[in-house]
């Protein structure tokens, strides 16, 4: 029998393992705790389609333009043609599943996001996520009850089952019988960004450890991307985290200003006066970063939505207001509110190709752990989309490719090195230094004055150890990509280089290795209408 | 402020459990969520076992961290210190109602069979004219955190009756299908919400995702017992 194990039930392992399903192929959906928790839920501003139905004459080939543009030419043409093109029936399957997007009076209504001039991103006032995770769980629990998903969530990935270059299944934990299983099968892995290599910086989940991607690493997966970790502009700290204010507050009309000689400057309309306080990602978070560097300005950038129309608040951004309310004891209908950059994304991961294929064979990657889609820089409201969309892209190439026929569960007696956690401490270590090379402005100095620390340390475990040689990879990814692209930006090499319009690629084999490789041409792509 | 924080520790379903005390030092935006955090960091550091419980979102937007804190159930990420503590104490214990597995955890499954039990899926595509978006909206937004099923004095697991946090999605369902494919949801429903509930509303003030139960109610029972559709 053929069995998926596909680990992460977010919005990519759900996605797949309703594929699947429909197609019969059943799949254990394993993960830490159930979806309904999942860092998914959290997504707030919305999800990319090119659906054209604002007037505004949008295209699938305008949001290609636009994610290929924001992502500053680091991402694959022919997977980011993939994605937008089927952007809008990815819409339409969730608009069937009943989840209720805001409306005009005759069709889903679209906001502005960041990087886009056209009105292309669809929302559930500003709980988008939350309410997509909702339909698709419900969905998902029809094919459980078909026998054709099995939900494993209490349980936690150690490892890769491997045998010779090839992936034959995962090992896992039950979190609450504290037994070790072996299961056999294909393997998917949908387990999300990286949010615990910076424990409390960034805006996501604790779910999210970093310990997948950092395994799999050390068990020979190419991730790529590494150094292209997205901090978004508008955060908010709160007891234990970065809480993110969406981009929508800006797409709904917000404006960003920091005060020069006691006036008002709104720095993103004066410097860029076509998209605004929408450039794309990167460009507000280090326009921020500079602005309060100047000679004659504060310190404080502020979000100012005093001016939104009353609507925006009643029906878009509702949810938004109440939780500006109870964490600043701000209302922002009446003030502007301090924001500050935070780590919000993580563009690198997984190194995959076109298909969804990791670097070893029947193991397969989507969603927020690969580096697939969004290359320097992720535009707003299109990692719902490369998440939904990947997982199911996935799970089709896993039935062309056909799924391994293995589906064995074997307890597994005898210790597992790698289910000691990494301690607290070491993993605060780890993420000071990280830090200190990997900002939103960086320089060689710092990242070498980084590495130096980082081969200081000495790891006392299997799980501490990987993390190392991550933390490694991400450094040195940023140390040899010599040029300014996206959400990497060098103050010692300011400018965008042709030659590095590569892919860096990490690799582990005893010791790290980084090397560059080229993106491939766009097919023709006349079929798509 | 210094607070004593006293957790019902134990190490698994079957040991007994014993309170255990830590005190720590309460800033205006401390929550019970990040002092578990912070002493488990101390924990570790000692070699001492941490303390179990389950988290994720940090921003009262998952429901992995519901637990009983001075009597109340609540999420522990929404809980800040200075605003629970009564005479700079805090009790911190396990929901009541789902079997603990180790210190803080539960085991919230039944939330998730009951759902299967109701069969909570469309089995149709549903066809979106927007007219019931807000309820459908309203609906999604709960958490499965249980709170609600803590209060509710005729909820028992593995009863006929289901509680709150399985009429909650249930409420996405009857707005959104159409009349000829309620016929199955309006039985389960009447069996396993409607006929089950005193409505005395003890759920209603303490859900954390201040879902509009009421509002959810009223549409709910017009469309499954009285048949207004
Ligand atoms: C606050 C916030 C707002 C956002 N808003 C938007 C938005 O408006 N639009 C948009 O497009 N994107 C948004 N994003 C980004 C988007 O939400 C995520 O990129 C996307 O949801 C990722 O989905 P995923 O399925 O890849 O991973 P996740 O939803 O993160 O799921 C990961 C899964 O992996 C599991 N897992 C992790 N580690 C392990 C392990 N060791 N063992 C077993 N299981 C494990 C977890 O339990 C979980 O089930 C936002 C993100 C945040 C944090
Ligand atoms: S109204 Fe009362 S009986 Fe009904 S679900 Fe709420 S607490 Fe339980
Ligand atoms: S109804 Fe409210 S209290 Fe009950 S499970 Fe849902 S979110 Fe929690
Ligand atoms: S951790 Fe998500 S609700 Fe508390």
């Amino acid at each position: 029998m053929q069995i998926v194990n596909i680990v992460g039930a977010g919005l990519a392992g759900l996605s797949a393992a309703i594929t699947l399903a429909k197609t019969g192929i059943k799949s254990r959906l394993i993960s830490l705790q159930p979806s309904e928790r999942a860092q998914s839920v959290l997504a707030e501003g919305g999800i990319n389609a090119a659906l054209d139905t604002m007037g505004e004459h949008d295209t699938p080939e305008n949001h290609f333009a636009d994610t290929l543009r924001g992502g500053v030419y680091l991402a694959d043409p022919n997977a980011v043609e993939n994605l937008t093109y089927h952007a809008p029936e990815v819409l339409r399957w969730l608009e069937k599943l009943g989840v209720p997007f805001n409306r005009t009076p005759e069709d889903i209504a679209l906001r502005n996001f960041g990087g886009q001039k056209l009105k292309r991103t669809a929302y559930a006032k500003s709980s988008t996520g939350k309410i997509i995770m909702h339909a698709l769980i419900d969905e998902a629990r029809k094919c459980e009850r078909s026998g054709l998903i099995d939900r494993m969530p209490h349980h936690e990935f150690l490892r890769l089952l491997t045998h010779e270059d090839t992936c034959i299944g995962v090992r896992v934990r039950d979190r609450y019988s504290g037994k070790l299983y072996d299961l056999h099968g294909t393997v998917l892995l949908c387990s999300g960004g990286m949010n615990g290599i910076f424990p409390g910086m960034t805006t996501g989940t604790t779910q999210n450890s970093g310990d997948v991607t950092a395994t799999v690493f050390a068990q020979g997966v190419c991730l790529g991307n590494l150094e292209m970790l997205q901090y978004h502009p508008t955060t908010i700290g709160i007891a234990g985290k970065r809480c993110l204010v969406t981009e929508a507050a800006r797409g709904e009309g917000g404006r960003l200003y920091i005060e020069r000689s006691g006036e008002k400057y709104f720095f993103m309309e004066d410097k860029y006066p076509e998209l605004g306080n929408l450039m794309p990602r990167d460009v507000v978070a280090r326009t921020m970063y500079f602005i309060r560097r100047e000679p004659d300005t504060g310190d404080q950038v502020y979000l100012d939505m005093t001016g939104l129309p009353e609507n925006a608040w009643k029906n878009k951004l509702s949810d938004l207001r109440q939780e500006l309310m109870h964490y600043l004891a701000i209302d922002p209908k009446k003030a502007p509110i301090p924001v500050q950059e935070g780590i919000h994304y993580f563009m690198g991961g997984m190194d995959t190709d076109e298909e969804h294929r990791t670097s070893l064979q029947h193991l397969y990657a989507a969603g927020e752990c690969t580096c697939q889609y969004h290359g320097a820089n992720r535009l707003g409201g299109n990692s719902m989309l490369g998440a939904l969309y990947g997982g199911r892209r996935a799970a089709e190439t896993i039935l062309f490719d056909k799924p391994l026929d293995a589906c064995q569960v074997q307890i597994v007696e005898g210790e597992e090195p790698l289910a000691e956690p990494a301690s607290p401490a070491w993993i605060a270590q780890v993420s000071q230094i990280l830090l200190g090379g990997l900002g939103i402005v960086r320089n060689e100095a710092q990242l070498t004055a980084a590495l130096d620390a980082l081969y200081a340390l000495r790891p006392q475990n299997p799980r501490e150890e990987n993390r190392l040689h991550l933390a490694e990879a991400m450094l040195r990814s940023a140390l040899e990509r010599r040029e300014s692209r996206g959400a990497h930006y060098r103050e010692d090499y300011p400018e965008k280089q042709e030659a590095f319009r590569k892919m860096t690629l990490a690799e582990y084999n005893g010791s790290v290795r980084i090397s560059f490789r080229a993106l491939p041409e766009r097919r023709h792509h006349a079929d798509h209408n | 402020m210094q607070i004593t924080i006293e957790v019902l520790r134990r190490e698994n379903a079957e040991s007994a459990p014993h309170w255990e005390r830590f005190s720590c030092e309460a800033d205006s935006s401390a929550t019970v969520m990040t002092a578990l955090i912070d002493r488990n960091a101390q924990l570790a550091a000692e070699g001492k076992p941490v303390i179990a419980y389950e988290c994720s979102c940090l921003q009262k937007k998952c429901g992995a961290c519901a637990m009983v804190v001075n009597g109340r159930p609540c999420l522990a990420c929404d809980a800040k210190l200075l605003d629970v503590q009564k005479k700079g104490v805090i009790l911190v214990e396990p929901l009541r109602k789902f079997p603990v597995i180790a210190d803080l955890i539960v085991d919230r499954h039944i939330l998730y069979e009951n759902l299967k039990a109701l069969h909570i899926w469309l089995e149709s595509e549903c066809i979106a004219d927007g007219k019931q978006a807000e309820l459908a909206y309203e609906a999604s937004r709960c958490l499965q955190c249980g709170c609600c099923l803590e209060v509710c004095p005729n909820f028992c697991p593995g009863d006929t009756f289901f509680g709150m946090a399985a009429f909650v999605p249930t409420a996405r369902l009857l707005s959104e299908l159409p009349p000829s494919e309620l016929g199955q949801l309006r039985r389960v429903y009447r069996k396993h919400i409607y006929e089950g509930c005193g409505k005395s509303l003890s759920c209603r003030n303490i859900c954390p995702a201040g879902l509009d139960i009421d509002k959810l109610l009223v549409n709910s029972h017009a469309v499954a017992i009285w048949k207004r559709k």
